[in-house]
């Protein structure tokens, strides 16, 4: 099929992260036109959050896609969109720290103290650093890719943390967060139904069990890259 | 012989004032007219004369635009964009308050008695959401004590309950807003009776604008801005504390006081500062909304820590 071997293409890594970009450029676009309407801090912070959100479900929709529309190659794309999450989480994080709490320190660590729905999102946040610091080739490396794996499930956590602190915010219509949460818990539970599937495929043809033998390891091929763990 | 003749304009040709309300509902309804609409708006509304009154801030009025495009009516959605984009909806004419309970008569007011009990004052108010955003408005009505000595209420009368309209055909459902409707709020006597409690029919020297709550509200400056109900339709004279829309979504977060309070944060967030709309930095939040000096003797003795 021409368009899976699209994906295939190294410069399609190029429109992608593009079009990674549109939310914010259509920000900047709102903030000089002064549409941003009548709390524009308030409208900044919440798009952006809102699109972390959107970037946590699409990096953690990748491995479902793969599998559902039989097309590994989409993982060439799921680190760029697991750092966009992080970029867009990085944005969020400082309209906080800046447009909110004026860098107020001690003001900060009240707030993430003794407010469950910034207590959840500060989690959902500082679980994704490790995953962006370790998002090169280099540290799949030096990291093993099972232990490499077994860090990036924390991707699980930040999502959780992140709906979490969506439904904690909001005052009494909690049908958006609700869809979130929908959304991430369809996503987390198509891997507990593939790898279900796949332990008993394992069973039935007799293969190794565990994931070992299938991963190749990464230090005999350094030039891999994206990684080639295959179940996120 | 009689000749008949014809008007220079017959009454079948007259565009029918629920034709030209539909025309102004379909522009408010398309998008990218929305900024227009709001200018057009603003000079379309019907002007509503009123007398300097007292308690005026000198700090500057937020734009009109902001305080009509920004609001918190959750029976028009639940996004502070929507209101505005969905009020339209809202059939201010004929209105009527039924005023009821411990009153000496219950009585049925329609609007345009109830805006001949006193002189229209223009009162420019410092208004603060429960949600740490504030805006400064040029309000128009009169004291609701006014309207309170008009209803004659008996002794039994200890506070006063409010009930905003609802009408589930063009209104959000209590499911999709999230909370109990018809919307419903409540004063002490004393609180309702205080001259800085405003009975309210417009703004900017205007009538309100529907999304900010025609085309009668309560201004209740000293108290989070969700005890300012909106549109009225029914004041009931009671003798217990009623019950109010948010303290019954959720009483822990919302008291039936709530008066704006710096010391007393709400459990999700800070109380102690504020963002004016139009502002980058945020203000300091004053006590009572800085009505201190008019209200506070209204609570000595109290514990406004348990009473928030």
């Amino acid at each position: 099929m021409h368009w899976k071997r699209l994906l295939t293409r190294r410069w399609m890594n190029v429109p992608v992260f593009l079009l990674c970009l549109v939310p914010v450029l259509l920000l900047v676009r709102k903030y000089f036109r002064q549409d941003l309407g009548a709390n524009p801090v308030e409208f900044i912070t919440h798009a952006i959050g809102d699109w972390t959100l959107r970037f946590l479900a699409i990096t953690l929709a990748v491995s479902p896609l793969r599998r559902l529309l039989g097309l590994p190659e989409l993982i060439r794309f799921r680190r760029m969109l697991g750092l966009f999450a992080f970029f867009y989480g990085c944005l969020h994080f400082t309209t906080y720290l800046w447009l909110d709490k004026f860098f107020d320190f001690s003001e900060i660590a009240k707030d993430v103290w003794k407010r469950p729905f910034i207590t959840a999102g500060f989690l959902g946040f500082i679980a994704m650093a490790p995953l962006a610091l370790t998002s090169t080739a280099g540290w799949i490396r030096r990291l093993g890719g099972r232990r490499w794996q077994m860090l990036h499930r924390l991707i699980y956590v930040s999502a959780i943390a992140g709906v979490v602190h969506y439904y904690w915010l909001v005052k009494s219509d909690v049908r958006k967060p609700l869809l979130y949460a929908t959304i991430v818990f369809l996503l987390l539970a198509e891997r507990v139904v593939a790898k279900f599937r796949k332990s008993r495929v394992n069973l039935e043809v007799g293969h190794p069990k565990g994931l070992a033998a299938e991963i190749p390891h990464p230090s005999r091929n350094p030039a891999l890259s994206p990684p080639p763990v295959d179940r996120g | 012989m009689l000749v008949k003749t014809a008007p220079d304009i017959r009454y079948s040709e007259v565009t029918p004032k629920s034709a030209y309300l539909n025309r102004r509902r379909f522009l408010a309804t398309v998008p990218l007219a929305g900024a227009a609409i709001l200018t057009t708006r603003a000079s379309a509304a019907a002007k509503l004369a009123a007398v300097k009154g007292p308690f005026s801030t000198d700090e500057k009025p937020t734009p009109f635009q902001g305080v009509a495009s920004y609001n918190n009516f959750y029976e028009f959605g639940t996004g502070k964009d929507e209101p505005s984009k969905n009020a339209g909806k809202l059939k201010t004419s004929p209105w009527s308050i039924a005023v009821e309970g411990a009153v000496a008569k219950s009585k049925v007011f329609d609007l345009d008695a109830v805006m001949k009990m006193a002189p229209l004052e223009e009162r420019i108010y410092r208004h603060r959401c429960v949600e740490a955003w504030s805006i400064v408005v040029p309000w128009i009505g009169f004291p609701l004590n006014a309207l309170i000595k008009a209803a004659q209420p008996t002794a039994k009368a200890k506070f006063i309950a409010f009930q905003s309209l609802y009408d589930s055909q063009y209104m959000l459902s209590e499911r999709a807003a999230g909370i109990a409707l018809p919307y419903v709020e409540g004063l002490r006597m004393d609180e309702a009776m205080h001259p800085l409690a405003l009975l309210c029919f417009g703004m900017y020297g205007e009538v309100l604008p529907n999304q900010d709550g025609a085309p009668v509200r309560l201004v209740v400056p000293w108290k989070y801005g969700f005890k300012s109900i909106k549109s009225i339709v029914k004041i009931r004279f009671v003798e217990k504390e009623p019950p109010t829309t948010w303290n019954l979504a959720n009483s822990r977060e919302y008291g039936f006081y709530s008066n704006v309070n710096p010391t007393v944060d709400h459990p999700r967030w800070s109380q102690a500062s504020e963002r004016r709309l139009g502002e980058f930095g945020k203000r300091k939040t004053l006590m009572f909304n800085g009505y201190g000096d008019q209200v506070a003797s209204l609570y000595s003795g109290m514990d406004l820590r348990k009473n928030y």
